[in-house]
């Protein structure tokens, strides 16, 4: 068809659901019915899909594949499209996750359901193209592109501070992204192209490199976020809808670690060792400062949000930490925080739908009434602290391996935060669903209805799956980081010859 | 003396000849007429505008220069027209309902829109300094004019007012500068003084070059020469409003590239800090200064102030990258500016027109088209992508990094950061707020204009390259 291959079908399939509930006529019972079922049909078809793209990926190559190309803005800058073993496992966990999202969200979204509908499955195009684009101009577009929808999502079905949550979110990612595209632009007229692979392969001037990096970690660092440039995330998380909160700690923030992955390890090298220890130094305040804080915080949405930043952490520190465990186990780390994470907002938002609050002392003895939820909730309590048998255990432990392996006061610092996020997970626990049922809102709870066992069993599941078989996952990223290392060694090299030269 | 008096070759000025032709003729119909001819009047601007469109369409592509070297066509001008042709054109669709209904319909209003459109094709095409002045004049004289056209309305009469004393002095400005930079060079002619300036040039010619820099800095509403721009933009009429912000910063944009671009291009050092200085500080201003504004039509004015600054970008790098992002800033620029203006048309209930910021109040559950238009435009102007906005930035925020402007591109996107700001309060008060009550259905010729630049806006994406292969010829005719 024209030269169109899979993955523009995948941008191009949420699309096409959007349109058709676009034509959806009046606001009646019915239409909304319509909406959010063309919206499930469109997003399962688009998880068949990219699993389609998912059998036609061969992992065991670090090369890009299902790479297709269109002239586009000028003969340098084209729409090329393509996925290697880093971004593959992102497609399948945004389009894996996205009927999950609109499941969650069939009865919490009561007004405007179409105009919410088409918000999440344009922000669908944008997350997928963000993790298939192969043009840095693409990859920008689709980076802030995404920044649109979600303004709407907070801002429209959002809490009761959803308008400050939504700017601040909106210009806060935006400053940060303008310099990344200026940095773009400077390897344009230095590569002459922006062409991800051409770029990969470039070398660029060590003292071009620092500010290229710099510029790009003023925008993966806030997307990220990285401490001390979080602080729109915890607004943004208890001010967004349930499935909002989901996608925002499950897919968008990965698009900071996927920049680092894609952009600044591979492209600036040099840069990348020299910036290390202030990584490191973020990474390691991260994981202790906002596990502190995510402690004493009386909004559940709140305390998960700052645990995510304290999870991006260990993420960062292990990418720098520039050994194939601490990459690998940074990549795992990612993929199992969009499940856990994923996971603990639609919890949230399961007691949210019944009691309007998040207020976790509004809580108590949850157990009592609710025993399949108490179960599913501890078992991604278990996840996100890091427990042996979860997804979460494989990607703290590699990362950590990784850290030690490049500097163990990193490690030894960010080990005792895994201490911290244990306390303020089980705390959370403790006083959500056991203790006394004795307040009176309490005592008409309902246990999880079939709809919020549909959307929590399957995460249940693969939370287990991948943490005593976490291969298939790690065996994808095993290649393209392979290729990374072989740069790196390069680039290490050139340092050593320069600091001996310099004696 | 036997010089030979030879008739000019007129084949390149068509498309002014076509309007100057037409004017006349507008001017003696409606003279016979009256009042009653107005609608057919309309029609018959728009009629001259298209067929002057489609003389310039038809100019050649290589350069030509006629009348003794005052007229020049290239690509640049050709593009820089057709975008001036387009911005008349819709202007002059976008008043005419209103104009009938605010009572103020008459017939000198399409015949001014020709007369200054006229000026704007002769200013575009200029190639010496007393053509740039003669079609300046004629620009700005008409603009005046209908400044004031609601000519019973103190804040309309006002307007006109203010912009002509302000225009005049401007325009002084300009003819001093024009004066002293004939005195240092000998010449009035653009490519005569770019052959004889080279390397060190006398203080004299810098003072020129500043006094012109400032008269046209008026012209494009740059700061420090912006102050008539809000009051100018909120006391006209809202069709007027709309031409301001279009028609003549075509124009405007179009000069200044051709003046130093194409004149002083030996000493791009010297003008080079000139524009820089005055980019920054329109981007600074119509940033920060826009954020407090309640009427639309005045932050529309703070808009196209910081709009002009992002198209200055262009100018300063002084390359073929530089004059490219100009022109396709200009011509994104319009398609926004088209579009926003339709939508602040299209609040009206009654005879009531509303203009404050609030009045867009829930406009999304009311107007749901309306509003998802004037979001993609603000979106839009904020450079936000896949839209186009996010083209226009890109292409003068790349030249500014090829020249080495990397300073002038930081100051710029941090200030679009700033501008998205009150762009997004926009989107806010119409998605996040209560409705209030509809408002009339829009008219059909607002509703056309909306609907092509919305189409343009949102799926300029798709096709960007052949708007840049057109503008990489405009810009490659100049240099």
């Amino acid at each position: 068809m024209l030269g169109f291959g899979i993955l523009s079908g995948l941008l191009v399939l949420p699309l096409v659901g959007a349109a058709f509930i676009l034509t959806l006529r009046g606001d009646s019972e019915a239409a909304r019915t319509n909406a959010r079922w063309i919206a499930l049909v469109t997003t399962i078809v688009t998880f068949l899909l990219s699993l389609v793209a998912w059998s036609r990926f061969d992992a065991s190559s670090s090369a890009f594949q299902l790479v297709e190309s269109h002239a586009w803005l000028t003969d340098t800058i084209r729409f090329k499209l393509g996925v290697d073993g880093f971004s593959m496992p992102f497609i399948l966990l945004t389009t894996f996750l996205m009927p999950f999202c609109i499941v969650a969200s069939w009865r919490s979204i009561e007004h405007r359901v179409k105009e919410y509908f088409v918000a999440f499955l344009v922000l669908e195009m944008t997350m997928i193209g963000v993790f298939a684009a192969l043009d840095l101009v693409l990859f920008y577009l689709f980076f802030e592109a995404g920044l649109i929808p979600m303004f709407l999502i907070i801002g429209i079905w959002g809490g009761k501070r959803r308008i400050y949550a939504s700017f601040k979110f909106f210009l806060y990612t935006l400053l940060g992204s303008v310099l990344m595209l200026l940095a773009i632009m400077a390897m344009y007229w230095n590569a002459g192209t922006t062409d991800i692979p051409t770029l990969l392969k470039f070398k660029f001037a060590a003292n071009l490199q620092i500010w290229l990096w710099l510029a790009f970690f003023a925008s993966f660092a806030v997307k990220m976020p990285m401490w001390p440039v979080h602080t729109w995330l915890p607004d943004a998380h208890v001010e967004a809808p349930t499935a909002g909160s989901v996608i925002l700690a499950a897919i968008l923030l990965k698009m900071g670690g996927y920049g680092f992955i894609r952009v600044s390890l591979p492209m600036f090298p040099d840069a990348s060792i020299y910036f290390a220890p202030l990584v490191y130094s973020l990474s390691v305040v991260a994981i202790i400062y906002t596990s502190l804080v995510a402690m004493v915080q009386e909004d559940m949405k709140k305390l998960i949000a700052y645990s995510s930043v304290a999870h991006m952490g260990f993420v960062t520190m292990g990418l720098f930490s520039m050994n194939p465990q601490g990459i690998q186990g940074a990549m795992f780390q990612m993929v199992s925080h969009g499940l856990v994470s994923g996971a603990l907002f639609l919890c949230v938002g399961v007691v949210y739908d019944r009691l309007h609050t998040r207020e976790i002392s509004a809580y108590g003895g949850l157990v009592e009434r609710m025993p399949l939820y108490a179960v599913a909730f501890m078992i991604f309590t278990m996840a996100n602290v890091g427990l042996p048998g979860t997804s979460g255990f494989i990607g703290e432990f590699l990362t950590l391996i990784g850290a030690f392996r490049a500097n163990s006061w990193v490690a030894f610092f960010a080990a005792s935060g895994v201490i911290l996020s244990a306390a303020y997970a089980l705390w959370l626990y403790r006083r959500v669903v056991y203790g006394p049922l004795t307040k009176p809102s309490l005592q008409t709870m309902t246990d999880l209805n079939g709809r919020e066992l549909l959307t929590l069993v399957p995460l249940v599941l693969l939370v287990i799956y991948y943490g005593v078989q976490p291969g298939p996952i790690l065996d994808t990223f095993a290649a393209p980081t392979n290729a990374l290392m072989q740069g790196y060694q390069a680039a290490l090299e050139t340092v050593k010859t320069a600091a001996v030269a310099a004696h | 003396m036997n010089t030979v008096l030879t008739f000019p070759v007129l084949g390149p000025a068509l498309p002014e000849i076509i309007l100057a032709a037409g004017a006349l003729v507008l001017v003696l119909f409606g003279a016979f007429r009256g009042e009653r001819s107005t609608e057919a009047m309309n029609g018959i601007a728009l009629v001259l505008l298209a067929l002057a469109f489609v003389a310039v369409l038809m100019l050649p592509s290589e350069r030509v220069e006629t009348m003794s070297g005052s007229f020049v066509v290239d690509s640049f001008a050709k593009f820089m027209k057709a975008l001036t042709l387009i911005a008349s054109a819709s202007s002059v669709i976008l008043s005419m309902d209103y104009m009938r209904r605010e009572g103020i319909a008459r017939f000198e209003y399409p015949i001014l829109i020709v007369l200054s459109t006229i000026g704007m094709l002769m200013v575009i095409s200029a190639n010496d300094l007393i053509a740039l002045y003669l079609g300046l004049e004629l620009l700005s004289l008409s603009s005046y004019v209908i400044a004031a056209f609601d000519r019973d309305n103190v804040r309309s009469t006002e307007a006109g007012l203010k912009y002509f004393v302000l225009g005049a002095l401007s325009s002084g400005m300009l003819l001093y500068g024009a004066s002293l930079v004939y005195g240092f060079t000998g010449t009035i002619s653009f490519p005569t003084i770019a052959a004889s300036l080279h390397g060190s040039v006398s203080s004299g010619l810098i003072f020129g070059l500043v006094f012109l820099a400032a008269g046209i800095a008026f012209k494009i509403s740059a700061v420090p020469f912006h102050m008539w721009t809000p009051d100018v933009y909120e006391g006209s009429p809202t069709p007027v409003t709309a031409f301001f912000a279009a028609a003549p910063k075509m124009a405007g944009m179009a000069m200044a590239t051709r003046v130093f671009v194409y004149a002083f291009p030996g000493i791009l050092d010297q003008w080079q800090q000139i524009i820089v200085f005055i980019s920054i500080a329109s981007m600074a201003l119509g940033s920060f200064a826009a954020i407090g504004q309640r009427n639309i039509k005045r932050l529309m004015a703070y808009s196209s102030i910081g709009n002009v600054g992002y198209a200055l970008i262009g100018l300063a790098a002084g390359t073929p990258e530089g004059i490219q992002g100009v022109a396709i800033y200009m011509a994104i620029y319009l398609a926004m500016t088209l579009g926003t203006f339709a939508v602040i048309l299209g609040m009206r209930r009654g005879n009531v027109m509303f203009e404050k910021i609030d009045d867009l109040s829930g406009i999304a559950r009311t107007h749901p088209m309306l509003a998802f238009c004037l979001a993609m435009m603000m979106f839009s102007l904020a450079g936000i992508p896949p839209l186009a906005g996010f083209f226009a930035k890109f292409a003068v925020f790349n030249a500014a990094i090829k020249a080495n402007l990397v300073t002038l591109a930081v100051i710029g996107v941090v200030t679009s950061v700033v501008g998205a700001y009150y762009y997004l309060r926009i989107v806010k008060v119409m998605y996040f707020d209560e409705p209030g009550e509809r408002y009339d259905a829009m008219p059909a010729g607002v509703k056309l204009v909306l609907a092509l630049s919305s189409v343009f806006v949102v799926l300029y994406v798709l096709v960007p390259a052949p708007l840049n292969a057109a503008a990489a010829a405009a810009a490659r005719s100049l240099f």
